[in-house]
């Protein structure tokens, strides 16, 4: 399988602060990749840095083989790229439609035909559909994220850690679209609960201390005690 | 698509109806003025509320839009003759200036974080109040100057109209450029800016567009504002005007264009009457104090304006509503 982002030694600074210090890995076409790490590792640095909204200060960062390193944000979701950030960033005064709306971009007839695959993969959200988002639950919230980044056809998701503050139910319903979603595009994953991780994920790379530790099949990581123990503290 | 921040039309054109014969049924000139003021201000207060409340951008400088605006039509008026030809390719060109310095201004600030954005706008309103200042074989100075307006406007209550006809021109345009897909743009820019960015928006263009919308109808705002006075001095592109436009939109309801309306009608009425009371009791005279202390009990109490806490109160009961119909299903299936 082709290498659908590549990300080599990529260094970030947030002010004074190293927070990415050679962060590496690969996302293939058709895969979920998911980054592993304790809290404060770098993994969402990570994806921001991928996005640019924190740009690498080194590294190189590709996406279908084109350098997108320094490119601005807009550009690079404009190539192909979404995101859904961990603090879900609904418009909270917008409605759900709205919300939608402003991330399809466009309003022809493909777009409405998208917009209806998307409600199909989560239909809470017609329930919902003129209510503002500032008053939606967390889990409505998280739903109409990942609708609004999927919504535009994405070659890559970026999903920052879509179970966060989520009751289980609700994570089954992330896990499900995730898996649907997954047959359509490519995700990179950054989740702290390893075992929807290991369900969902096919690759992994751990990062600790803004630096990439290790990668490789998820299969792997799951029999690997001594890993899971060092560097997640389970097992 | 309708937005939820619109008023049903028939209200509108009720309330326009009124006061639209309203100088018609009432010979009070006072009042035909003070409306007329009220107006041109709340034409102002919509054009800052694109800024603040809908794309959430804080300008210390909108006043200079204002000035050029007022000082285009007095100079015109003022060097050419007094026609409504005059009179209206005067707002034109003001609105022109005043676009082209906008985008302008926008496009070297706005890439700014939101606080020195908002100096470097104060920064550069500051400079064009210095040259209204120095240039005197224009601008007369400090002092200013009058001029005459066109004849038809010497009846009050022909200006008091074209002012009428300009703000419910300006409403109508603003609620379309708002509920329009770049308007819902600007209040995800507003929202969230990264994320709009992670949307594939370069935000810049959307601010850009709109710092020139608000720029434009703040001009034509000003020369409104300089033919009702038939008088412009340096004052027009001070920071009290900014001030007055921020103030109206805060204690009206930021991000609703009807807010921005009844916040200039109730700054104004404020002032007209306190300063009216200053025959009643001497320590009226210094009633901007008591302004002052309106202003501060208004932000602590109404912090979402008088229309954002009358929405608000409506949400609240609804939803208790809501709550109250689930807690009756509850109650009935229980009882099952």
């Amino acid at each position: 399988m082709s290498s659908l982002l590549k990300v080599e030694n990529v260094h970030t600074h947030i002010g004074q602060y190293h927070i990415l210090q050679g962060v590496s890995f690969e996302a293939k076409a058709g895969e979920v990749s998911v980054l592993l790490g304790r809290n404060g590792a770098g993994k969402t640095t990570t994806l921001k840095t991928i996005m640019g909204l924190t740009p690498a200060t080194s590294g190189a960062i590709t996406f279908e083989d084109e350098a997108i390193t320094k490119n601005p944000t807009h550009r690079i979701a404009s190539n192909g790229i979404g995101y859904v950030p961990e603090d879900q960033g609904i418009f909270g005064a917008l409605t759900v439609e709205e919300n939608l709306k402003v991330a399809m971009r466009k309003d022809d007839d493909s777009a409405k035909e998208r917009q209806e695959y998307v409600l199909n993969l989560f239909p809470d959200l017609k329930k919902y559909w003129k209510k503002d988002g500032g008053h939606l639950s967390g889990g409505q919230k998280q739903m109409l994220s990942m609708a609004r980044a999927f919504v535009n056809e994405s070659k890559l998701l970026l999903i920052d850690e879509p179970s966060k503050g989520l009751a289980p139910v609700v994570i089954e319903k992330v896990m499900e679209a995730i898996n649907e979603m997954k047959k359509q595009t490519t995700i990179i994953l950054v989740e702290q609960n390893f075992i929807m991780a290991s369900r969902i994920g096919d690759t992994y790379t751990l990062i600790d201390d803004g630096e990439t530790v290790q990668s490789g099949q998820m299969s792997d990581l799951v029999q690997n005690e001594e890993l899971k123990r060092k560097y997640l503290g389970i097992g | 698509m309708k937005s939820k921040f619109q008023v049903n039309n028939g209200v509108l054109l009720v309330l326009v109806a009124a006061l639209a014969v309203f100088p018609f049924v009432s010979d009070s000139r006072t009042w035909t003025i003070l409306l007329t003021q009220i107006f041109i201000f709340s034409i102002l207060a919509m054009s800052y509320d694109i800024l603040l409340g809908y794309t959430g951008i804080v300008s210390f400088g909108h006043a200079m839009f204002f000035g050029m605006g007022a000082y285009t039509t007095a100079i015109m008026l003022n060097k050419f003759e007094a026609s409504l030809g005059v009179f209206f390719f005067s707002i034109a060109i003001g609105m022109i200036i005043a676009g082209i310095i906008s985008f302008l201004v926008g496009l070297l600030t706005l890439r700014l974080k939101s606080h020195f954005f908002a100096m470097l706008t104060l920064a550069v309103s500051g400079l064009f109040l210095v040259l209204a200042e120095k240039w005197r074989t224009l601008t007369h100075g400090n002092d200013g100057f009058t001029f005459r307006a066109p004849e038809l406007f010497k009846d009050r209550v022909m200006f008091y109209l074209l002012v009428l006809i300009c703000l419910v021109l300006v409403y109508f345009f603003l609620r379309r450029f708002v509920s329009s897909p770049l308007g819902r743009v600007l209040i995800a820019v507003r929202e969230n800016e990264q994320r709009t960015k992670s949307l594939g928006y370069k935000t810049l263009h959307y601010k850009v567009i709109a710092s020139v919308v608000a720029g434009i109808v703040a001009s034509l705002a000003g020369s409104l504002y300089a033919v009702s006075l038939r008088f412009v001095n340096t004052s027009v592109l001070t920071m009290d005007i900014t001030l007055d436009a921020l103030l109206m939109t805060i204690i009206g309801g930021v991000g609703t264009l009807i807010g921005p309306i009844i916040g200039a009608g109730v700054i104004e009425l404020a002032q007209h009457y306190l300063s009216g009371l200053a025959k009643e009791h001497p320590i009226f005279e210094r009633w901007i104090i008591f302004f002052g202390i309106i202003y501060i009990l208004a932000v602590i109490f109404f912090p979402r304006g008088i229309v954002g806490t009358i929405r608000y109160a409506f949400w609240k009961r609804k939803n208790k509503d809501v709550s109250v119909v689930l807690n009756t299903s509850k109650v009935k299936e229980v009882a099952k």
